[in-house]
């Protein structure tokens, strides 16, 4: 009994002790931005102060730091996915904007059919059956996206980090072509705008989000929609999946190693696809919650980042900066979103660009992978005392009544 | 449309120029993976390169203080300077500290796309072109009919990039050097056994990967384009890294895949400027697409090099 508690703890401890990289990665990097900024001729302070201030200062501030997360999150999911899988996928973008490209045709197609002319902006409409299909299209599409880089990965050896960065600039280009043509708003055909499909009509929109603290409800006049909960409630079910569930466990043990997986039976190509399928399906997601909850239409400027705001890396850095734990990645995600909100006002206020955060981001990925070895060296240690005469009985005692054998406690750390 | 429209001199001759920033970064990327370290961070370091490079003409131009070639040499030292400093840091950080080279190489590339545009926005602001590396004009060879106009009046840095394709292949296959570095990625254990340092040899070829992918940059911004701007080499530098894999780590076969690659690039050029009935969208395409079924191929026949991506670490 005690033993358990001590256990439960001591897995706890070690949990925690899985965040310590990403602390220490924290601290650099605001060391290193302080540094840039000093080189910049800016006060840090007040440099981070305004950021704070840009990305939680007022209700709408927190509210659109909320809004930059929530596709963060959805890609940040997928990657944690990946990544726990084995598999490097810097496929985001790519997937997302097939995502949304799917998505948005689904909706686009369902709204005309299922609402007449009349209801198009009828306000507070929902229509179950088109946002539910919009989204399962928009999942499936950026699955299929990712999982073909699997599929190439485990059938022909292509390194799906760069089968997945070719793929990311065909979608792009695919996204200007159909948005250019097929998908373009008939009502600005003609005219030289930005290339943008039509509106969605209110019954395939993801409804705005607001909380019953408050009179008026608190982010009631904000952008903030239930895309938010959605991406925090998949964070969980992700979460019990790869950890709770033999397919996730399968996942993950070819992520750890993959010929101990493939001798104890587990078919190593399918679990890559399905790692890449999952990855690729949560990164569509984002992308066509974007359009389903904030623009309701799919638009871009032409440029590679155009339409996903570059959140399909930022999503890789949330998965790192999570401890590439779904759960994790809740928190990093936000953080990275009031990065990005903070930023815009940082520069207004003081004129420091806000690509300042592209680099933080940079050397936040370089820090957080760095200190790994820290990780690394002292579950290292641990297990040699494990192999000490005197230690057997206990390690091997916790070992049985221990859910997680990839945490690996240990009752000496305990104690 | 006439095919005489398309495969013109011209198209060859600016294949043979895109083809320079490619070559450059493809060799250094060679050098890395050969002994075992996969550098992601390619794009990122060609950028802070291609900043480094223009910042450096720029300044110097503006100034005139001193000649126009000493003033693009110093373009090229800062580039190579800036790109060796990154490639430096990238082996600090998978040799000494071991850490995941896909993933830290993700991390350079940020640091290096972010860094570049928040300098060129507060040192220089707008976009600015400068007067890059002039076009050589040989005597005799320049004028000889379509031979002269596709390979006889280039700017210099694409004959270096050319140069160095056998040079490189010489270093790997014919020198101790070379040796070294192949034994320490295919079995860093034994090179160790030998009395290699794995980790001199691997910081080595990191930084010479990095000062060339520096200098890619500048042949970009100050030969090239001759101007920087936000995201200048917008994904060569992954380009960079698959045509090492599609050449199968050898040097002549990395450059040959850069040459038909930049091929397939000038062509779509072409297309879209004699304005063929082809959506342009799908020409700008097209090169990824040949990548992705080249690296099918390609990858199947190609044994990689055993110790890439793998860090070392000595045993007991």
């Amino acid at each position: 009994m005690n033993q358990a508690v001590g256990t439960s703890l001591a897995a706890r401890l070690n949990r925690l002790v899985d965040f310590a990289p990403v602390l220490v990665a924290l601290l650099l990097a605001l060391l290193v931005s302080s540094v840039l900024l000093v080189a910049l001729n800016a006060d840090p302070l007040a440099a981070f102060g305004f950021m704070l201030e840009g990305a939680v200062g007022t209700e709408n501030a927190t509210a659109e730091t909320l809004v930059k997360a929530t596709p963060i999150l959805f890609v940040g999911i997928g990657i944690t996915i990946a990544f726990r899988g084995g598999m490097i996928n810097i496929g985001g973008e790519g997937q997302m904007i097939a995502g949304a490209l799917a998505g948005t045709t689904i909706a686009l197609a369902l709204g005309d059919a299922r609402v007449p002319a009349e209801m198009a902006k009828a306000p507070g409409a929902f229509d179950l059956v088109i946002v539910a299909s919009a989204l399962g299209g928009g999942f499936l599409a950026g699955a299929l996206y990712g999982g073909l880089a699997g599929f190439l990965k485990a059938y022909f050896g292509v390194n799906e980090i760069l089968s997945t960065i070719m793929l990311n600039q065909i979608a792009v280009q695919m996204m200007n072509f159909l948005l250019n043509g097929l998908l373009l708003d008939p009502a600005v055909a003609g005219f030289n705008n930005i290339p943008k499909t039509a509106r969605l009509v209110t019954a395939a929109q993801l409804p705005r989000l607001a909380l019953p603290l408050g009179d008026p409800w608190v982010f009631a006049r904000t952008r903030l929609h239930w895309g938010l909960v959605i991406a925090i409630a998949l964070a969980v079910v992700i979460y019990i999946f790869l950890w709770r569930t033999s397919l996730g466990y399968r996942i993950r043990a070819v992520g750890e190693n993959e010929r101990a997986a493939s001798y104890a039976g587990i078919h190593v190509k399918r679990q890559m696809m399905l790692a890449m399928f999952l990855a690729g399906g949560f990164a569509g997601l984002a992308g066509v919650v974007q359009v389903l909850g904030l623009q309701y239409r799919l638009q871009t400027d032409g440029s590679p980042a155009g339409f996903t705001a570059a959140a399909g890396f930022n999503g890789i850095v949330a998965a790192l900066f999570g401890g590439l734990n779904p759960i994790g990645a809740i928190p990093a995600s936000a953080f990275f979103g009031g990065l990005l909100v903070g930023a815009q006002k940082m520069q207004r206020e003081i004129g420091v660009p806000a690509s300042l955060i592209t680099a933080v981001n940079g050397l936040i990925v370089v820090f957080v992978v760095s200190s790994e070895i820290f990780i690394l060296q002292r579950s290292k240690r641990r297990v040699s005392l494990q192999e000490t005469p005197l230690a057997p009985a206990r390690a091997s005692a916790k070992r049985a009544d221990s859910p997680d054998p990839a945490d690996e406690p240990t009752a000496e750390e305990a104690g | 449309m006439d095919l005489d429209d398309i495969f013109t001199a011209s198209v060859f001759a600016s294949a043979i120029r895109l083809a320079t920033p490619y070559i450059f970064a493809a060799l250094g990327e060679t050098f890395a993976q050969r002994s075992g370290v996969l550098n992601l961070g390619v794009d990122g370091i060609m950028l802070m390169g291609a900043f480094g490079g223009f910042y450096a003409v720029h300044l110097a131009q503006t100034a005139g203080v001193m000649a126009e070639p000493l003033a693009l040499l110093l373009g090229v030292l800062v580039a190579l300077v800036v790109g060796g400093l990154m490639g430096l840091a990238m082996a600090f950080v998978s040799v000494t500290l071991q850490a995941k080279q896909g993933i830290s190489g993700i991390g350079v590339y940020l640091f290096g796309l972010g860094l570049s545009e928040l300098l060129f926005q507060q040192w220089v602001g707008t976009p600015k072109s400068v007067a890059g590396f002039p076009r050589i004009s040989f005597p005799i060879l320049t004028d000889i009919p379509i031979l002269g106009e596709i390979f006889f009046h280039h700017n210099l840095l694409v004959y270096v990039a050319f140069a160095l394709v056998p040079l490189s292949a010489f270093v790997l296959n014919r020198t101790t050097f070379g040796l070294m570095i192949r034994a320490v990625g295919q079995n860093p254990e034994a090179a160790d056994a030998m009395g290699v340092s794995v980790t001199r040899v691997r910081y080595a070829t990191t930084i010479i990967g990095g000062m060339l992918a520096g200098l890619a940059g500048a042949s970009l911004s100050i030969a090239l384009i001759n101007l920087f701007q936000q995201n200048l080499t917008a994904g060569q530098g992954f380009i960079a890294v698959a045509l090492v894999y599609f050449g199968g780590w050898r040097p002549l076969a990395v450059a040959a895949g850069a040459m038909l690659f930049s091929f397939v690039n000038a062509l779509q050029l072409q297309i879209k400027v004699i304005g063929a009935d082809i959506p342009s969208e799908f020409a700008v395409m097209a090169p990824y697409v040949i990548t992705i079924v080249a690296l099918v191929f390609a990858t199947k026949r190609q044994e990689q090099p055993t110790a890439l991506t793998k860090p070392y670490e000595r045993g007991e």
